[in-house]
């Protein structure tokens, strides 16, 4: 019976050695340990055993199936291993075939610079203002110091409905809403759209954006606007951004300043962007003249603002290098998905 | 304004560069648009000397011709019909460039060698009018020997270099010579030289030969005049066309040389009318009369009318006041006796006139900005001492002078520590009263008063003295601050703006590209949108001066500008686009506007190429979601002209008319150019505000198992299935958690004019397991409704 029990590992071990798959696994397992295996078998003829024998015989008999279990767990494992690797190896793909998209829309980049603009501002504690388009003359003339016939109103080609009504020129026309409505400190920036009569080409649209800004307080001076346009002109266009102030007129503010920014694409050295200036024009600023302070019930022995404003479609095209601002309103969805 | 260097030096020291000059003018407030150096293109072209000259073997026009150009005799072919042997001419030698870029090189004219080009006047960029002794066609002669194989712009004496200043609106003083020079003085901090006139007046008093009254005294603050007798017409010097043309006028005659040489010079416009054709000897400063015509120097007809101001004599116009003067008394090679006139005009009336008679001239763009009364007679002495210079003529004693309103002197008080606090510098008294004596303030320094000179309207009050302090301090050493010590605000978007922020960033990620369109229209998409004459979107707020029709209404929908996109890049072949806009449609209150439009914000949506009606509501549906919007309504719209008659539909929030979406008609479309299969939405910005909530509250997530149950129904195709979804809302009671559409089914199997729907109802309740019991009893509820209320049957 030693001997047949030895027979039955070596013919299971033997056939172990050879299994392709799960199943003939199965099968080995059920024809040596099953219910009707061989070893189970062999065990039920144990009883013929003399008592000297069985447990000697029963040892050994148990050592064979544990041995023969512990070989089929092994080939079971290093089957599923080999299946497995079997099955991914069946499953490859094409990882450079395209992905599903989500079809993202696209922020129009006027709005990314508006965005950017407000950004910086709110940061800076500035509320965001608005006012109408259509709008009276008195707001977006006459009092900001620009009155009737005077030369500065030629120089915007202002689009009439009426005598009294306009579109508005400038967002300036929102300072003095909310300066006869607001009471020091102010401090807020108004984006919106503004008309001039001017006809569509590269450069040239009767319809544009701007921002202006505006704060008054005790004792703002002009070291604050200039550090406030500084500040702005390094988040919008990187921390080397040097601003450079140019006296100018407009009758709203005094002293009054253009103001150019190192440029963005050479940091000043003088490129093609910047027609070998080194600096671009983007916006204008100055003091706000008494004459608007009093017209809104401001006194101007004790308070002092300044005010900016700056155009967005110049800095989209600046920052985009967009080259024709028609593309702006085309609205072409090849050029809208750039951005 | 284009200011000639050597021209400004007459008034100041410049010890820089052009370039310097330029760049340090832009930093002190007179911005500077470009530096013009006069010959810059041209090289290689020297003085030659004519030897020989003989006629070509092969072309009859052709002459060859041996030129000394000192150093060397060079051949040159040439066609010029005026040359001679022993003229002294330009040369352009071999290598040469000339004005536009033109280079000359080594060639074969008809095969015979020429190694340069002689040069007629216009071809070295120069005119005429410069060289009167040019010759009309060809080669230019000098009229005297020149040293030979010298540069032309040395024996020209072209090498003027003129800077261009953009000059602003308040600074009507810095378009002349002398106000530029005092600006550069201030800027270089070098000496400003003023003028001083001599004048000899060798003749009879003025008075003898002519009078000036001032009718209209409100238009004309001050009127002078001055005679010059014996006048000799002729070009004027070289020096002075020289000047006149590098500041961009053309020279005409001596006379009217020196007026424009004035004007530029002193910033004061003149006039010189012939003393021949003032009838009556009386010059008569009046308004015009209604339909007067005059014809003026450029010999065109001008209809004045009288808001106009003229120069008359006793018995008609002779000039438009301080715009152009009149061709009936222009000066003329025949004349002998002139009238100067130099005189303060109102701004404003000069600006108007120039207007409307479409005429904006040197002299009325500098009238318009209101001149200094001071000014002029010191302009019409500079005149009659230049006809002295010049020996064109005898200019008679005394000037008359009408001067009926002298303007008071503006005194201002200077407080040094407020200029300091308000421009946040330290700049001491000492500099800001050196500043402001460099530009001709007087300063009182015991009172710490400014008096302004009168050329310098603009300065009213401190701050204006301030900027002309800080303009010469330099704007950029001001030291930058940032509202330090000032009272801190909170940087906020309003409740508004951000739900304006979500809406955008929503529209976004349901896939729509933001666009941006023009505000403003044309009436004609009113017709295109197939919209009824009464309709109140034809409505419109009309612009009185529009760039043209297309441009001439503000738009009171946004569909035509959607779609005028759409069909942009429909017809670029594009195969499907998905965009939104929020902007404003302007809705008149009444018309004609007596008051301020509403400007209503708007969300547009529009989309084709491979979408239909329910990804258009899909993203309504999903905005909705992220507004928390529960309580909202998408039902049809049978009645939009605008749109599919049954594929429209109403959006309404609370019961509140909100918006339209929808197929577009297909008529619409077409005129348009846009696909046949094209979606539109127009919402209501403000109703989406109005009823947005962004606080969004937990709720707990469900303990218990939900239960599902399907259904289909049969029920008529005209059956809505809101009308079925409505019903199981009423019917199922608490335990109802969604109902889920999965089947909507014609054709084989359901009869004619039916269809079949068929849902996923879910039933769950927060507290319990639910029975078979519970939703056997909601699931009969539901069925007996549908039943009952829409006949349906199931399947």
């Amino acid at each position: 019976m030693k001997e047949q029990l030895n027979s039955i590992r070596m013919q299971a071990e033997q056939e172990l050695s050879n299994v392709g798959s799960i199943t003939e696994l199965e099968n080995i397992r059920v024809k040596y340990l099953g219910k009707k295996g061989e070893l189970t078998t062999v065990l039920r003829g144990m009883g013929s055993l003399s008592p000297e024998e069985r447990p000697v015989i029963g040892q050994l008999a148990n050592e064979v199936r544990a041995a023969l279990e512990a070989k089929i767990e092994n080939v079971k494992d290093e089957l599923t291993r080999k299946e497995r690797i079997q099955k991914l190896d069946s499953e490859v793909i094409d990882v450079t075939m395209p992905g599903k998209r989500k079809m993202l829309g696209k922020k129009h980049p006027l709005s990314i610079v508006l965005d950017e603009i407000k950004e910086v501002f709110i940061g800076m504690g500035y509320e965001i203002a608005e006012g109408p388009e259509v709008e009276l003359d008195y707001y977006n003339f006459e009092a900001l110091n620009i009155p009737k016939n005077h030369p500065a109103r030629d120089v915007q080609d202002t689009f009439y409905i009426n005598e009294n009504i306009l579109l508005r020129t400038q967002t300036s026309s929102v300072q003095i809403r909310v300066m006869e409505n607001k009471k020091p400190p102010i401090k807020i920036i108004c984006p919106g759209r503004v008309y001039r009569s001017d006809a569509v080409d590269a450069t040239h649209s009767p319809i544009f954006h701007q921002v202006e800004g505006l704060v008054v307080d005790k004792g703002v001076t002009m070291g604050d606007l200039v550090g406030t346009l500084k500040l702005f002109a390094k988040s919008l266009f990187g921390e080397k951004t040097d601003i450079r102030l140019r006296p100018h007129h407009f009758p709203f503010t005094e002293p009054s300043a253009e103001v150019d920014v190192s440029c963005w694409a050479c940091g000043g050295s003088g490129c093609r962007v910047c027609k070998n200036e080194g600096w671009i024009e983007i916006l204008g600023a100055g003091m706000v003249h008494p004459k608007v302070l009093e017209v809104c019930g401001i006194d101007p022995e004790i308070y002092s603002g300044f005010a900016f404003g700056l155009g967005v479609e110049r800095t989209a095209m600046g920052r985009f290098n967009i080259d024709d601002m028609r593309l702006l309103y085309e609205n072409d969805i090849r050029f809208l998905r750039q951005f | 304004m284009k200011a000639p260097i050597s021209w400004l030096k007459d008034y100041v020291d410049i010890n820089v560069s052009s370039k310097e000059l330029a760049d340090a003018m832009t930093m002190s407030g007179s911005k500077v648009e470009g530096i013009e150096v006069q010959g810059e293109e041209i090289s290689g072209v020297v003085v030659g000397k004519i030897l020989s000259l003989e006629k070509h073997p092969d072309a009859d026009k052709l002459k060859v011709s041996k030129v000394d150009i000192g150093r060397e005799v060079i051949q040159v072919v040439t066609g010029a019909p005026n040359v001679n042997a022993g003229d002294y001419i330009p040369v352009a030698l071999a290598g040469a460039t000339l004005p536009g870029g033109k280079k000359i090189s080594k060639g074969k004219l008809r095969g015979i060698e020429s190694n340069g080009m002689m040069c007629s006047i216009e071809e070295l960029g120069l005119t005429r009018e410069n060289f009167p002794d040019a010759p009309e066609d060809g080669v230019y002669i000098f009229n005297k020997e020149e040293e030979l194989g010298k540069d032309v712009k040395v024996v020209f004496g072209i090498n003027e270099e003129t800077i261009e200043f953009e000059i602003t609106s308040n600074r009507p003083d810095c378009l002349s010579i002398i106000g530029l020079a005092r600006e550069a003085a201030a800027t270089l901090k070098t000496e400003f030289k003023k003028p001083v006139i001599k004048l000899k007046e060798e003749d009879d008093d003025v008075s003898k030969y002519v009078s000036v009254e001032v009718k209209d005294t409100d238009l004309c603050t001050r009127y002078t005049a001055r005679v010059v007798k014996n006048v000799k017409i002729g070009p004027s010097p070289k020096w002075m066309r020289d000047r006149l043309s590098a500041a961009g006028i053309r020279p005409i005659n001596n006379i009217v040389d020196i007026t424009n040489y004035v004007m530029l010079e002193y910033g004061q416009p003149m006039h010189a009318f012939d003393i021949k054709d003032i009838k009556g000897s009386k010059i008569v400063v009046r308004r015009a009369c209604d339909e007067e015509i005059l014809k003026t120097l450029d010999e065109q007809d001008r209809k004045l009318d009288s808001s106009m101001l003229v120069i008359a004599d006793e018995e008609r116009a002779i000039a438009v006041a301080g715009v152009m003067g009149g061709a009936n008394s222009e000066i003329r090679e025949s004349t002998d006796t002139i009238v100067f006139e130099s005189a303060n005009f109102d701004g404003t009336s000069v600006r108007l006139t120039a207007k409307k008679l479409g005429m904006r001239t040197e002299s009325s763009a500098r009238f318009e900005k209101g001149l200094d009364t001071e000014n002029v007679d010191a302009a019409m002495n500079r005149a009659a001492e230049l006809v002295e210079q010049l020996g064109i003529g005898t200019v008679c004693k005394g000037i008359i002078d009408c001067y009926h309103q002298k303007k008071d002197e503006r005194t201002i008080k200077l407080r040094v520590e407020k200029i300091n606090e308000f421009l946040g510098t330290t700049i001491s008294k000492e500099e800001m009263i050196n500043i402001l004596r460099m530009l001709e303030f007087e300063v009182d320094e015991n009172n710490m008063t400014v008096k302004v000179p009168s050329f310098r309207p603009d300065v009213e009050r401190e701050v204006d003295i301030a900027e002309e302090i800080v303009r010469f301090y330099g704007y950029n050493n001001i030291e930058d601050t940032l509202l330090s010590g000032k009272a801190a605000t909170l940087g906020k978007k309003t409740f508004k703006q951000s739900i304006e922020d979500l809406i955008k960033n929503t529209m976004i990620a349901c896939g729509l590209s933001e666009t941006y369109t023009y505000s403003i229209t044309s009436p004609k998409v009113f017709d295109k949108l197939n919209l009824p004459a009464d309709s109140e979107l034809r409505k419109a707020v009309v612009i009185s001066n529009p760039l043209g029709e297309d441009y001439s209404v503000m738009r009171t929908t946004t569909i035509p500008d959607m779609l005028e996109v759409i069909s942009t890049n429909y017809n670029r072949r594009i195969e499907g686009v998905s965009l939104f806009e929020m902007s404003y449609v302007y809705i008149p209150k009444s018309l004609p506007l007596s008051e301020l439009p509403y400007e209503k914000p708007v969300l547009t949506l529009g989309m084709y190429g491979g979408v239909d009606f329910y990804d258009l509501k899909g993203v309504v549906e999903e905005l909705m979601a992220k507004l928390g919007i529960e309580d909202y309504d998408i039902s049809p719209e049978k009645n939009s002209v605008i749109f599919h008659p049954g594929r429209t539909a109403v959006l309404s929030i609370k019961g509140e008319y909100a918006g339209v979406i929808g197929e577009v008609h297909p008529e619409v479309a077409e005129k348009f150019e846009c696909p046949e299969r094209t979606y539109i939405g127009v919402i209501e910005t403000e109703k989406l505000v109005k009823n947005a909530s962004t606080k969004s509250e937990y709720s707990p997530l469900p303990k218990f198992p939900a239960v599902t149950r399907d259904m289909a129904l049969l029920v008529k195709d005209e059956i809505l299935v809101k009308q079925i979804e409505d019903i199981i809302r009423q019917r199922a009671g608490k335990i109802l958690e969604e109902i889920k559409l999965f089947d909507v089914y014609k054709g084989k199997q359901v009869p004619e004019g039916m269809k079949s729907v068929a849902y996923s109802i879910i039933f769950r309740a927060s507290d319990r397991t639910l029975t078979d019991e519970d939703v056997n009893k909601a699931m009969k509820k539901i069925l007996d409704g549908i039943k009952s209320s829409l006949g349906a049957e199931l399947r």
